[in-house]
């Protein structure tokens, strides 16, 4: 007993002298410090706050589950589908590893959309935070990109024919579209070569594309500090210590206040796979059980829910080209709000009712404008398609009249917070 | 909200914490599971290496046969009486390193001393127990090659591996065991199955 | 605070409502629902055992393994090799057809598709419907027509258990009797099968059971660990909770 006592202290010492030889040759700890717990974070975040740290979780299930379906599947035209039915039912649990990246793709988005909405509630794109939005809206593209490839991987119908449809978008492009669209197959239809080489875009290029575009997106974050619901610089009222008055350490208190976050979206996140893989066809589409079968487009040909509020905007005009072209504005209009917007204020709390107005009208138009894109484009969802991409594009091209005009509140010096 | 009284509870605090933490990394262990089982043989890789089934009808005497078995070639030789007669000749038994079979792998039912079922058949796992080549068949005694002390058995070409018509391994070569024996029985007299084992009355 | 609900609300339609809004968007509108449930062995039995006797002649299922069947329909292996297997394949092989391709495409002019994901790439209720929707047709090769998938080049395997019938349309008296003029009444028995209707739709659920429970064999167990993994997160959740509000009773 006293020796065990006695060699404690010892042992304690030799792997805090280890800790440290490392920490002198490497500086983790002030790493950890600069992005944990000493990086002062507004105490007044809410709920809309979680989405950050659940989109680099969802990340992290994306490449585990990834890696190890990389394992088992087959990239070519012949073995691709029989791949991924070999893995849903030879190998072992490889079900549940395939139904978490397939829940984990439209997870993503889900969470990334909330995240991006919380940006566009709180003005967290205004200055000084534009690199931040900027890195984070090419996370936004890397990730449509990687989903878009991806979903050609198990070779299904759809597969086939939404990779058929999105590829032939380019050739919307005057004079080179055609031969551009050749050059992206590498084929004259989508083929075994076409599906080689968005296998390699999946599994290698975007993946680390995301990953330091992610790097990026906290780095500059961690450089300018958090926004928060109230949109005050809390850099402004410093206490005796130098600290943020209204500033708390991430850690320990958003680490823990996270993990509930992470708990409750794990709970979401696992019925989904356990009990509705396939999400009545929203998250893995009927269609795609058939394979690929280049004579036969499936009855009703719809992308996958996270792109049908653009998808819809392209079907609304009648014009292949400025539909195309409308369709990419609409994606890339996000970059420009750092500058699109005039208001003196960050956040919707103090901002006017015009701003709050246009805000809604826009969430309303994006979630319709989803819905219609996974309809068939009739004559009525056609034209409802084209008022609501016409209050989508009001909401960024009119913001900076509405947003100079809208009468604003006065901002206070200190974040609103009740403690619990 | 009276600030004071609301003290930092260190105990309360300490458990949580440590309670948490356990209950995240049992998790986390748990999740691993699956990933870790994923690398188990498929039911594909359990179809192809299912038992395989082998007619011995057409197998001459003195003759081997070589069937594959989970990538692995089996050999089947049917020995003759004279072969038969060598094995427990001390000549041959004295140049063994390990004539019992008692450090090698094979299953318990043919750890005699022929090492088989049925005396009359040898089957082995065509593996030299060295670096894995594949021993090469050299049934006729005073080989050119291997002198003319040379009593019949298996020739390993890689690294001179040599073992005795029961495929045990001579003194004074680098593979350590006896060649080894896989699991195996006989449906009927001419058909015998690799793979599962027999059952010992 | 009125923003706050509102953006709520949208996060609700966003995450769960979607999905919901248009579930009803596959296949058409009269089908009849299957009502399967691939929890009754008996029923998934019976079921294979029809698959194996009617449909595996033209059909494949080719990513089902017969080792498989017999761990997940609680039969032995040697039940198994009795009652479903009959061509010669071994229990660890996967349900092939003796059909070649070249015969297939020279008497039905078309491959007989692989039946593994039928159920879930049409739906049970699809696939129930389908079979009980042949009706006699003399403008097709076959005899007979189906109304789900009209012009199907598969014939009437089941005629013998069913019988056939003939479809009955109002209102059309016309020569031409083109489909669009026609309203679909109903189907008539006109020969009857050695089943009554009753057995006859059992005989297809059954079947179709069992093609819903090769379609994704792993639901059975996905939903019972789907619990397991939710009881476990609720606890997590609780010593998340409590430790959260621990430390944040610093926050002033």
């Amino acid at each position: 007993m006293s020796a065990t006592m006695e060699s404690q202290p010892a042992r304690r010492g030799r792997m805090a002298a280890l800790a440290e030889w490392a920490d002198s040759r490497l500086g983790y700890s002030r790493f950890l410090k600069a992005h944990a717990s000493e990086y002062y974070a507004p105490k007044n975040f809410n709920f809309w706050y979680y989405f950050g740290s659940l989109a680099l979780l969802v990340l992290v299930i994306q490449i585990i589950t990834g890696i190890f379906l990389t394992m088992n599947y087959k990239p070519s035209a012949e073995d691709a589908f029989a791949s991924v039915e070999y893995i849903m039912r030879d190998v072992e649990w490889g079900w549940l590893i395939r139904y978490m990246h397939s829940t984990g793709a439209s997870a993503f988005f889900v969470v990334v959309y909330l995240h991006m909405f919380r940006g566009l509630m709180y003005g967290s794109y205004k200055n000084p935070r534009e690199l931040v939005w900027i890195f984070g809206m090419l996370i936004y593209l890397a990730l449509m990109a990687e989903a878009f490839f991806g979903y050609l991987l198990p070779w299904g119908n759809m597969s086939y024919w939404g990779a058929q449809v999105i590829v032939s978008l380019f050739g919307a492009i005057p004079g080179i579209g055609e031969s551009l669209v050749e050059w992206i197959r590498g084929d004259y239809y989508i083929s075994d070569i076409t599906l080689n080489r968005f296998f390699a875009l999946h599994v290698v290029a975007l993946p680390l594309a995301l990953v330091f575009l992610v790097i990026a997106h906290i780095l500059a974050l961690h450089e300018v500090g958090s926004n928060n619901p109230d949109g005050i610089e809390i850099k402004k009222v410093k206490g005796p210590d130098g600290h943020p008055v209204d500033g708390i350490p991430f850690h320990p208190y958003y680490t823990v206040k996270d993990l509930v976050g992470t708990v409750v979206f794990l709970a979401l996140f696992t019925s989904v796979i356990f009990f509705a893989p396939e999400m009545g066809g929203y998250f893995l589409e009927h269609a795609n059980f058939e394979p690929a079968n280049a004579l036969q487009t499936p009855e009703h040909i719809a992308p996958v829910w996270y792109f049908t509020p653009f998808y819809a905007i392209l079907r609304a005009v009648p014009n292949k080209l400025l539909g195309v072209v409308l369709m990419g504005l609409a994606v890339v209009a996000f970059v420009f709000l750092p500058w699109l917007d005039r208001a003196k204020v960050k956040s919707i709390r103090y901002r006017g009712w015009i701003s709050k107005a246009f805000l809604i009208a826009f969430a309303i138009s994006f979630i319709a404008l989803g819905y219609l894109g996974l309809q068939p484009a009739t004559t009525a969802y056609t034209n409802a398609a084209r008022v609501f991409a016409v209050i989508y594009f009001a909401f960024f091209f009119l913001m900076p009249w509405y947003s100079a005009i809208d009468k604003t509140k006065p901002v206070p010096d200190r974040v609103t917070y009740h403690a619990h | 909200m009276s600030a004071e009284p609301e003290q930092i509870d260190g105990g309360r605090r300490h458990f949580l914490l440590v309670a948490t933490t356990v209950t995240g990394l049992a998790g986390a262990a748990a999740t691993a599971v699956p990933f870790l089982a994923s690398w188990k043989p498929s039911a594909r890789a359990q179809a192809l290496g299912a038992p395989v089934e082998q007619d011995i009808s057409k197998l001459e005497p003195g003759a081997v046969l070589k069937v594959n078995w989970r990538g692995q070639a089996i050999y089947i030789v049917r020995r003759t009486p004279e072969m038969l007669a060598t094995l427990a000749t001390p000549e041959i038994v004295n140049r063994l390193r390990d004539p019992n079979s008692e450090e090698s792998e094979q299953p318990e039912y043919t750890k005699n001393d022929t090492r088989a079922l049925k005396p009359e058949y040898l089957v082995l796992v065509g593996v030299c127990t060295h670096l894995g080549c594949a021993p090469l068949d050299r049934f006729q005694p005073q080989d050119a090659e291997l002198g003319a002390d040379w009593p019949g058995g298996f020739y390993c070409p890689c690294h001179g591996s040599k073992f005795d018509l029961a495929g045990r391994v001579f003194k004074d070569v680098p593979a350590p065991t006896n060649l080894r024996v896989p699991p195996y029985r006989f449906m009927n007299d001419t058909l015998v199955q690799i793979g599962v084992d027999a059952e010992v009355a | 605070m009125h923003i706050k609900n509102t953006a709520l609300a949208i996060v609700s339609i966003v995450a769960f409502g979607l999905p919901a809004i248009g579930a009803a968007a596959s296949a058409g509108g009269h089908l009849q629902p299957a009502n399967t449930d691939v929890a009754n062995t008996a029923s998934l039995q019976r079921g294979a055992r029809n698959f194996m006797n009617y449909c595996s002649g033209c059909h494949s299922a080719r990513y089902v393994r017969y080792s498989r069947l017999a761990a997940d329909l609680g039969l032995t292996e040697a039940q198994v090799i009795e009652n479903l297997m009959f061509s010669g394949d071994r229990i660890h092989d996967t349900i092939q057809t003796s059909l070649r391709p070249e015969d297939a495409a020279r008497w039905f002019g078309t491959t007989p598709p692989d039946l593994t994901l039928i159920a879930r790439s049409r739906g049970t209720d699809y696939v129930y419907t389908f079979l009980k929707s042949f009706y006699l047709d003399p403008k097709r090769p076959t005899g007979v027509n189906n109304l789900v998938l009209p012009g199907t080049s598969m014939p009437h395997v089941l005629w013998e258990l069913q019988g056939y019938q003939a479809a009955v349309y109002d209102g059309q008296s016309d020569a031409a009797n083109e489909t669009v003029h026609k309203q679909f009444k109903g189907f008539e028995l006109v020969q009857p099968g050695l089943l009554s209707a009753d057995e006859y739709d059992r005989f297809v659920r059954d079947t179709v059971t069992f093609l819903d429970y090769i379609g994704e064999p792993m639901q059975l167990k996905r939903v019972s660990l789907g619990f397991q993994v939710l009881g476990f997160l609720f606890v997590f959740f609780l010593l998340a909770f409590l430790l959260k509000k621990e430390y944040w009773k610093d926050v002033k």
